[in-house]
């Protein structure tokens, strides 16, 4: 009721203690498309669904490499995203180079969180519209953050953001207690059916799926897409499923794609 | 100090570097590089340690031995790996050996005022699958070249490669009919070296040989004399 009122800048409270700026903020992250990420007691992944706006264009990259050890999933505002991605390329360097050896993953996602609450209480600065997910492998363990525009992070056994991204969060809830003694193969299965519970209407391909592991023995990687294609072809068979096209939804959509220009 | 004579005596001054000897060589054939380097580390007529690595693999397709100050070899690869690192990052794909040969070059004159105390061999495969060696002095002076050798068995080596490679002052021999091969190459490499590990008291202890051709590095170890 009042948050027009107290919405015009980051640095007014609403009388429920709430800064809308920030609640805002992550507003742009939900409108990004699916990213999510889930772990094994030896391997993490993350997955996500990328869009393109319109046939003519590439499918936007959400999985950037940090570090030998580690990498990102973003949703929402990519160019914020890639402010944070060299924030994090070059702290991960420095203690490479200081100390010579990996930057705990954990660390980086604490300095990232400063970065972010910084822009939360300064004169002139907007949150970053974006929110990671940070998967790493460094003290014989596995890793995956969340980060937000707020400037929390949390650790989670499986977590996924973005748009419709509840539904595979119910997945990853049903699922993830079985994880831990998962190998590397049956982890990515479980992450893409996730991705499958939020991916609506769209239609999984290679080209707008991304896929990156991390792990003992396993050096962040994305995979190519014909190895992504591998994947999709299990959950197909499993489901024995025809792409179904519905042309009532087109409609709905057309908002939600006016925005799908702009964010992610 | 002065003397009674009223002439001035020079105390010998403090300087910051030191030589802690080694050898490094690299030979470059039609499509690969064999690039090898000892790893004694001396003080003196001393042997600081057996083992103390000179040389990085900075690509799949590129590597770096260096002799001099280990001090300096050991900043300068670290300054090199990141600088590999910031470069894939930024473009997406990994160093060509020019762009590594061309850094090294300009990383070096960077401090030309102070310089590294390091003896540079880069080597690898080229853009067109050409196996390439590049030589440089403490300053950075860039030169391709299809062998050489640097450290304190230099002098033993270079001959030898002089000999063998470019097929200098021989008459036994015409250039059209002799074709460096791989197994000729490590086995050249591999001699040359424990040659000079029989005469140069700063080389021996171990080897790393490293062979560079389009599937990538092949990294191998043997022993010298300890003596």
């Amino acid at each position: 009721m009042f948050r027009t009122q107290y919405d015009s800048d980051i640095s007014i409270y609403s009388p429920e203690g709430r800064l809308y700026q920030i609640e805002y903020a992550m507003q742009a992250v939900a409108q990004g498309s699916t990213a999510l990420g889930l772990k094994s007691k030896t391997h993490a992944v993350v997955v996500t669904l990328m869009r393109s706006s319109d046939e003519l264009s590439s499918h936007q990259r959400k999985i950037f490499k940090v570090d030998g050890h580690m990498g990102i999933a973003i949703s929402g505002l990519t160019a914020d995203a890639r402010v944070l991605l060299k924030f994090m390329r070059n702290e991960t360097l420095h203690h490479k180079f200081v100390y010579g050896s990996n930057l705990p993953t954990g660390e980086v996602v604490s300095s990232l969180a400063m970065k972010s609450q910084r822009n939360t209480q300064r004169w002139g600065r907007r949150p970053y519209g974006v929110g990671l997910l940070v998967i790493g492998y460094d003290g014989d363990k596995t890793h995956l953050y969340q980060t937000s525009p707020s400037g929390n992070c949390f650790s989670y056994y499986a977590q996924a953001i973005g748009s419709r991204s509840q539904s595979a969060r119910t997945y990853l809830e049903k699922n993830f207690k079985a994880f831990p003694e998962l190998g590397l193969e049956e982890l990515v299965l479980h992450g893409v059916k996730a991705l499958k519970e939020s991916s609506g209407k769209e239609t999984l391909t290679k080209l707008n799926v991304g896929i990156a592991v991390v792990g003992k023995e396993q050096k962040f990687e994305i995979l190519k897409p014909n190895k992504v294609q591998t994947y999709l072809d299990q959950i197909l068979q499993t489901e024995g499923e025809i792409e179904i096209e519905n042309e009532n939804e087109n409609e709905k959509d057309e908002e939600a794609e006016t925005l799908e220009l702009k964010l992610d | 100090m002065e003397t009674y004579l009223g002439e001035k005596q020079q105390a010998s001054q403090w300087s910051p570097y030191i030589n802690n000897g080694g050898s490094c060589l690299a030979v470059a054939g039609e499509d690969f590089a064999v690039i090898a380097s000892d790893t004694r580390m001396s003080l003196g007529y001393s042997i600081k340690t057996r083992y103390s690595t000179k040389y990085l693999k900075i690509t799949e397709k590129c590597s770096i031995v260096s002799s001099g100050m280990q001090a300096d070899i050991f900043t300068l690869h670290k300054v090199l790996k990141s600088r590999a690192q910031i470069y894939e990052q930024k473009h997406g794909k990994p160093m060509s050996t020019d762009a590594v040969a061309k850094l090294v070059s300009r990383l070096l004159y960077y401090r030309r005022f102070f310089p590294y105390y390091t003896f540079n061999i880069v080597a690898g495969i080229d853009d067109e699958g050409v196996g390439c060696v590049f030589s440089y002095d403490a300053i950075g002076t860039l030169e391709r070249v299809k062998y050489s050798a640097s450290g304190s068995g230099s002098s033993l080596i270079e001959p030898v490669l002089d000999n063998q490679v470019a097929l200098k002052n021989r008459n036994d021999i015409k250039k059209e009919d002799y074709k460096l091969t791989k197994e000729n190459a490590i086995d050249l490499v591999k001699d040359a070296i424990t040659s000079a590990g029989e005469r140069d008291i700063y080389t021996g202890d171990f080897v790393e040989i490293s062979i560079i051709d389009i599937n990538g590095t092949h990294e191998d170890k043997f022993e010298l004399r300890f003596d």
